[in-house]
């Protein structure tokens, strides 16, 4: 053997078992949790008790389990929205814009319309156009892409801006409600979404959607073309499909459930619009999608998780003066400890001198 | 209003400032191939530690405090929280080839989460205003140079009236584009972002370069973030002060078609598009569209470069992809 | 006394697995001598100079560098031993100037653009490379890329220079100012290594001919004292009997027609270049060539999968009208009902989900069929049950990722899918490339069955004993033209050999 071998080598591996990969994750939440621990210690709070109120705060009451589930639509919603793209390898990152373009659309009908029909059908309008906003929202990059090959993650990124620019706008100017306050009027009462448990309706909605996103991805033609496309371009071709029409078709998929979940968030959500209508929602669920590996069902937990820290941070800041911002950071944290675990499900490590096991 | 074209300009150049360390870094990073979204995040936790670095010392020294102490230590809190951060993105992005744009956004949550943090416990600690004294505010804000200077008519308010900030800025960013142009550390530098594989068979050290110009890039984007709040916030902390401030950078970063020279005046463009809407409103443009066409532009910028296929305006051909020998 | 040799084998071996790539290699190249490397795709000569690029590092066996032996582990180490070999695929900085290829990564020199240039403008005009050194890469041709990678090396300071198959890619023009540097290389006392396959380069351009056969060095020659008979023979070998099934064709009628098929690449570099011939049902036409002569390029213009920039593809049904292929996609060829079969080259790049289990890689055929939004699953699983009973699959089941079984099972899928599609054409690339002996008797097995059952099966291969025995005819492309279609049960090997090198066919050396 050749002395200059590096004492770590790294190679790929896909063959580990189903328990380990799940106790590594576990381990890297672990780790994210043991981690809060030393920020709570550092800012002069007992660990447990902070952790016991996060979770005595989320799940302990109906109010705080109704803001959870309000917390975690959007979340949901949304990862569902991207999964079909990032499996397709189509890096929409724009998802924070097509809320905002869906919500948009949607308060049009609701601020403006809301005379001229009843409830059920202003709601599906504002619906269906929460979707067509959505999408065209999420056309625009990919046809640039598929046109010219135009970067869709800087293009993505920079159409959010714009579409919370034109809430800011619209919010000062055409739909702006007492002259000079900044502000859109509530919505009235037959354009804001009916209530199931508390809850706006829209917690069924993302929960029908996951299933019908688990479906589309692994039982359609549309969910197959998109798999194959993302394993690789050339097969795609071999195998007869049309690249920019998926890559189109997909994207426009996308940013209409996006902009669903805008409608939901303006109508179930706030009763109004203003420019921070996805409040990071967009950037989030980027998160959510990726660490659930796009799988649907995956993301139910995920999105639930840092919906409970969201709410859980809000009662710390309230019952023990730690800044609600705490929830960024463990956020954060979990994120981060989970993405760097996957290597360790993906590579394996040769040290110099162990010699590799024969692929079986 | 009058419109006051040098007031607009000086007050562009303020503006533009922090929009210059905050691309300048991520430039920097950008061009070994790492594309570091975390660059909101890194520009709170400079501002948070920067502040709280000037307050702490500030309070420490009472009547004592001395200006020049106080820049230098907010200058290096700053730049170690970006360094931590992007430390953080280095290691799982390319010892742990994470993938870039997802640890970038979780950099952004966990940045403006600990920067937020970091300024409200001061908040709380102090039970209200976090502010610094009077005299280490102006030093932090006001001009290096004497009233004789900056009196000279035009030449004087344009080139002399500024803080010490904006001059490291551009004698930050005149250096980086020497660096990277003109020396072997660049050439090599640019050969690992554009070509990671030519580089490695050329016996350059890929993971080192792409660790040092992350790290570094990001210690730059934070102190962005410090001089945002210790000049143009007035050295106070205030809730999402510096919201979208990370972002602007990011496409700034684009429009500047990845050379630091551009982003000397590219960054005074961006700052006259962020106040412009003080300085000239006109009553057919609402304040908001002012703010949007920094996006806007970048959009058409980047749409353009796709078009043209000029091979000196793209990306770095590496950008966003993770290196791994053997899978040459 | 023993004369020193500028590099000297001694006794190398080098093993991938139990395939030996180099078998005991004893050979040396002496100062200012050109020596060609010659031999067919697979007989080695790539993996014995990668030994003294520092690449691959041999099992068995020395080197020897002016006599006295060294350790090459690395490229650096090559570089040390003033070593530098020009790869096929060149390492380049796109939007890098040449001169600031050339410098990247030295350190031992100061960083200075313009006493760099003026350093390697000396080289350039020392061996009489014509290159402008402030041009970026990108704006180059292939041959000014060639060039840059050889001024690379000698500006390291290489005394041995190896290349590879350097004049694959360059223009006849082209490669007469490449030989033209390499002579005055030759002149200033470097030892050159030029891998190839094409004997008119040996003829013109080496001193010496070294010819390497399926691992073994069979001979090094004066290229004076030879000549492309002698050559051919000892790179090729005697015909070797493989038993192959071969049945005489029935039925036979012409199902492709391709006329003045021209494509080009994206840098508008001539792939295939007027080819015309007639492919017909009932029997197997081989495709003989070196790599990279226009194979891949005219199975996917005909699958619809390239750009056709001039001529015809027209296929004729049993039972209708001739049609006319170019100008469709592969789905417009498919529901103008072509049943064209396609066994691409890259398996799990273009032929194969590498991520997806058997039954999804049926799916790539039947994907569309039916109506409705949902993929009919039970059929393709149907089919990947049959194929992995009949061919015998070796996988943990049909699901498993097709990228986890060995390279004959990854075929065995790809061909047993392409065939139950029931095809009226089979093409196929390099089908039995990496295979072992019996699965590569199955693919030849399975071909001659279809051509029984009256389809047109085209194979492109790379061993001509195979093309020999397997094929009713063989057509041969150099260069990307058609250089001959000859009768596969009376052509000899020599013949091929003779067609596959020259162009046209009918050039005289």
């Amino acid at each position: 053997m050749n002395e200059k071998t590096p004492f770590i080598r790294l190679a790929k591996r896909e063959d580990m078992p189903k328990s380990k990969v799940w106790l590594i994750r576990g381990g890297a939440f672990v780790l994210a949790i043991l981690i809060g621990c030393l920020i709570f210690l550092i800012s002069d709070t007992n660990p447990f008790k902070a952790y016991g109120t996060i979770l005595m705060g989320a799940l302990g009451k109906k109010t705080g389990f109704r803001q959870v589930i309000k917390n975690a639509v959007p979340l949901l919603g949304t990862a569902l929205a991207l999964a079909p793209c990032f499996r397709m390898k189509y890096w929409n990152i724009g998802a924070e814009g097509q809320i905002t373009m869906g919500a948009v659309g949607a308060s049009f009908f609701a601020l403006k319309m809301y005379e001229a029909m009843p409830s059920p059908v202003l709601l599906t309008v504002m619906g269906v156009t929460s979707i067509l906003f959505g999408a065209f929202w999420a056309i625009i990059p990919a046809l640039f892409k598929s046109r010219w090959g135009t970067n869709e993650t800087l293009f993505t990124l920079m159409m959010n801006y714009i579409a919370i620019g034109i809430v800011g706008w619209l919010q000062g100017g055409p739909w702006e409600g007492k002259p000079g306050s900044q502000i859109i009027p509530l919505f009235d009462e037959k354009a804001v979404l009916p209530k199931v448990g508390g809850v706006h309706i829209g917690w069924i909605i993302v929960l029908l959607l996951t299933v019908v996103m688990y479906v589309y991805m692994n039982y359609t033609k549309h969910g197959y073309e998109v798999a194959v496309l993302g394993e690789s371009e050339n097969t795609a071709v071999y195998a007869g499909m049309n690249v920019a029409k998926v890559t189109i078709r997909t994207a426009a998929l996308s940013g209409g459930i996006c902009g669903l979940v805008g409608f939901m968030l303006a109508s179930g959500t706030n009763q109004t619009l203003y420019s921070d209508v996805a409040g990071g929602a967009g950037f989030t669920a980027i998160t959510v999608c990726w660490l659930a590996q796009l799988n649907p069902f995956a993301m139910i937990a995920i999105a639930f998780l840092l919906a409970v820290l969201s709410k859980g941070a809000s009662v710390l800041q309230t019952s023990l003066a730690i800044p609600s911002s705490i929830s960024d950071i463990l956020t954060g944290i979990i994120l981060l400890c989970m993405l760097g675990c996957e290597f360790f499900i993906n590579y394996r490590m040769i040290f110099r001198g162990h010699h590799e096991k024969e692929a079986a | 209003m009058d419109f006051n074209l040098i007031g607009l300009i000086k007050a562009a150049v303020l503006n533009g400032t922090p929009l210059l360390f905050g691309t300048s870094g991520e430039i920097l990073t950008q061009k070994s191939g790492n594309m570091n979204l975390g660059v909101e995040g890194l520009m709170y936790m400079g501002g948070a530690f920067g502040l709280a670095a000037a307050f702490i010392y500030g309070n420490a020294a009472g009547e004592n405090a001395n200006g020049a102490v106080a820049v230098l230590l907010a200058l290096l809190a700053a730049f170690a929280a970006g360094v931590i951060g992007s430390l953080i993105f280095s290691f799982l992005t390319i010892t742990l080839r994470a993938n870039q744009n997802v640890t970038g956004l979780a950099l952004t949550i966990f940045g403006t989460g600990v920067g937020q943090f970091v300024g409200e416990l001061m908040r709380l600690k102090v039970g209200g205003n976090v502010s610094i004294s009077n005299s280490l505010k102006d030093a932090f804000a006001n001009p290096i140079f004497s009233e004789k200077i900056q009196s000279i008519p035009v030449v004087g308010p344009v080139l002399f009236s500024y803080n010490f900030f904006v001059y490291i800025g551009f004698a930050m960013a005149v250096a980086m584009a020497v660096i990277l142009n003109k020396t072997r550390i660049g050439l090599q530098l640019r050969a690992v972002g554009e070509s990671p594989a030519t580089a490695d068979a050329a016996g350059i050290n890929v993971t080192r370069y792409k660790y040092i110009a992350t790290v570094l890039g990001g210690g730059i984007s934070a102190v962005g973030g410090m001089v945002y709040t210790m000049t143009i916030a007035g050295s106070v902390w205030s809730h999402n002060g510096l919201s979208g401030e990370g972002w602007v950078a990011v496409a700034l970063v684009i429009f500047c078609l990845w050379k630091p020279v551009n982003a000397l005046w590219g960054s005074v463009l961006f700052g006259a598009l962020l106040i412009l809407y003080l300085r000239l409103p006109l009553a057919f443009i609402p304040t908001q569209i002012y703010k949007v066409v920094p996006y806007i532009v970048t959009a058409i910028v980047l749409i353009m470069v796709s078009m043209r296929q000029r091979r000196e305006d793209q990306p770095p051909a590496a950008l966003g992809l993770a290196y791994f020998r053997e899978e040459r | 006394m023993e004369k020193v040799h500028a590099v000297e084998f001694k006794g190398i071996t080098k093993r991938f697995g139990s395939n030996v790539a180099n078998d005991n290699i004893n050979l040396y190249l002496d100062k200012g001598v050109i020596m060609s490397l010659l031999g067919e795709n697979g007989s080695g000569k790539t993996t014995l100079m990668n030994m003294l690029a520092g690449i691959y590092f041999p099992d068995e066996g020395e080197i020897l560098i002016d006599g006295k032996p060294v350790a090459i582990t690395s490229p650096k180490d090559a570089f040390d031993n003033k070593i530098g070999m020009i790869h096929q695929h060149f390492k380049l900085v796109d939007i890098f100037t040449a001169t600031e290829n050339i410098v990247l990564g030295l350190k031992d020199e100061k960083y200075d653009l313009k006493a760099a240039t003026a350093r390697v403008r000396e080289i350039c005009d020392r061996y009489g490379f014509d290159i402008d050194l402030n041009k970026k890469i990108y704006e180059m041709s292939v041959s000014e890329k060639q060039t840059v990678e050889i001024v690379k090396v000698l500006y390291r300071g290489a005394d041995i220079l190896i290349l590879d198959e350097p004049t694959a890619v360059l223009t006849p023009q082209e490669i007469e100012k490449l030989f033209f540097v390499l002579r005055a290389m030759r002149q200033d006392g470097k030892a050159i290594i030029l891998i190839t396959h094409k004997l008119n380069e040996v003829l013109s351009v080496s001193d010496v001919v070294a010819v390497l056969r399926k691992g073994q060095h069979i001979a090094t020659v004066r290229t004076a004292e030879t000549d492309e008979q002698k050559l051919t023979e000892m790179m090729v070998g005697h015909a070797v009997k493989l038993d192959i099934d071969r049945l005489d064709p029935k039925d036979v009628k012409p199902r492709l027609s391709i006329k003045d098929l021209t494509c080009k690449d994206k840098e508008g570099v001539v792939k295939l270049d007027h080819a015309s011939f007639v492919a017909n049902g009932g029997e197997i036409l081989g495709i003989a060539g070196i790599a990279g002569s226009g194979q891949k390029e005219l199975l996917e213009a005909i699958a619809g999968l390239r750009k056709v920039d001039e001529g015809s593809i027209l296929y004729t049904p049993d039972d209708a009208p001739a049609a006319e292929l170019v100008g469709k996609t592969p789905m417009e060829i498919k529901e103008a009902g072509v049943a064209l079969a396609f066994v691409p080259e890259d398996r799990l790049g273009m032929g194969l989900v590498g991520g997806m289990g058997m039954t999804e890689n049926m799916m790539l055929r039947s994907w569309n069929k039916g109506k409705g939004i949902f993929v009919d699953r039970k059929a393709p699983e149907e089919l990947a049950e049959k194929v992995y009973d009949f061919l015998e699959v070796v996988t943990p089941s049909i699901d498993y990722p097709v990228r986890k079984l060995s390279g004959g099972n990854v075929q065995k899928v790809l061909v047993g899918r392409e065939i139950a599609s029931e095809p009226s054409v089979l093409m196929s690339a390099y089908a039995v490339r990496g295979l072992d002996i019996n699965t590569s008797y199955v693919i030849y097995n399975l071909m001659s069955a279809q051509k029984a059952k009256g389809v047109a099966v085209i194979f492109v291969g790379e061993d001509l004993d195979v093309l020999l025995e397997l094929c009713d005819r063989i057509l041969v492309l150099c260069g990307g033209k058609v250089s001959g279609v000859v009768d596969a049960r009376t052509t000899s090997k020599d013949e091929l050999g003779l067609l596959m090198t020259k162009v046209g066919g009918k050039e005289e050396n």
